[in-house]
């Protein structure tokens, strides 16, 4: 039985591997996973955030400042803008990869993509520790 | 095999709209709104950064009609994103992807949507001491 099955496909991969599916670079769900995890994270720290833009509603730069500087809210917030980036740079991509039909442009989009996540995620972080400490 | 003209799917101009699909390329839609809404969030926290002046300013945008509408926007894109994402992380646990729960679940997505959005600008209203 195992033989007939092992020579109908004539693959020297074992079915397992075939089964497992994940090529000879052994990965391949990371992009898939790390959309999950940050969607997780996301659900409590968006619904967060909003909650306290809603209580922000109107605040003047005192209230803010006054905000930030409690040491919960400037970490809930960092960690809120990573996830959010990191949530957002991986859902842009999918949108790309799928409606950018011409290689080299999707690639550089791509790739923009990723560097501008990281970039107005560092800017968000050190303008949020600017806020939390002035001087 | 070569050559053979395969059907393309959906094909845009016979095909019927189902709540399923439209929930699916509103995530899509709202997920590309919130982007920008993270742009517009960096620039509120690079203004409360730069001092009293430049966020005073923005604040000032945020209250007018354009501002609110585009929170308005936001707000609406961020429930939605929300709760279309839970019955997403739902389908992947293996739960409700049957075609009768997915549009029980959809039109609770909007549902949903409507509530919160309306519920987060009342209190928002009430803050400022609308009422």
């Amino acid at each position: 039985m195992a033989e007939t099955t092992q020579h109908h496909h004539r693959s020297l991969r074992s079915n397992i591997a075939r089964a497992r599916g994940l090529g000879s670079a052994k990965e391949g769900v990371q992009h898939w996973w790390m959309q999950r995890v940050t969607a997780v994270a996301l659900i409590p720290l968006g619904l967060w955030l909003v909650a306290s833009l809603v209580r922000l509603a109107g605040a003047d730069h005192a209230a803010i400042a006054l905000w930030l500087g409690a040491p919960f809210n400037l970490g809930a917030l960092a960690l809120t803008v990573i996830a959010a980036y990191y949530h957002a740079a991986l859902g842009l991509q999918m949108v790309l990869e799928d409606y950018v039909h011409k290689k080299p442009v999707k690639f550089v989009l791509i790739i923009l993509i990723q560097l501008g996540a990281f970039a107005l995620a560092a800017a968000a972080i050190v303008a949020l520790l600017y806020v939390a400490f002035p001087g | 095999m070569a050559g053979h003209p395969r059907p393309l799917s959906p094909h845009l101009q016979i095909y019927r709209r189902q709540l399923t699909s439209v929930t699916s390329i509103l995530h899509r839609l709202t997920g590309i709104g919130l982007a920008v809404g993270l742009l517009y969030l960096v620039c509120w926290l690079v203004a409360a950064a730069s001092g009293a002046d430049a966020f005073d300013r923005l604040q000032g945008f945020n209250g007018s009609f354009i501002g609110r509408l585009l929170l308005f926007g936001w707000s609406i894109a961020f429930f939605y994103h929300l709760l279309n994402g839970v019955r997403h992380l739902a389908w992947d646990a293996g739960w409700g992807f049957d075609l009768p729960t997915t549009y029980k679940t959809g039109w609770a997505v909007f549902i949903g949507t409507a509530v919160l959005t309306i519920v987060a600008w009342v209190i928002g209203y009430y803050q400022m001491g609308a009422f």
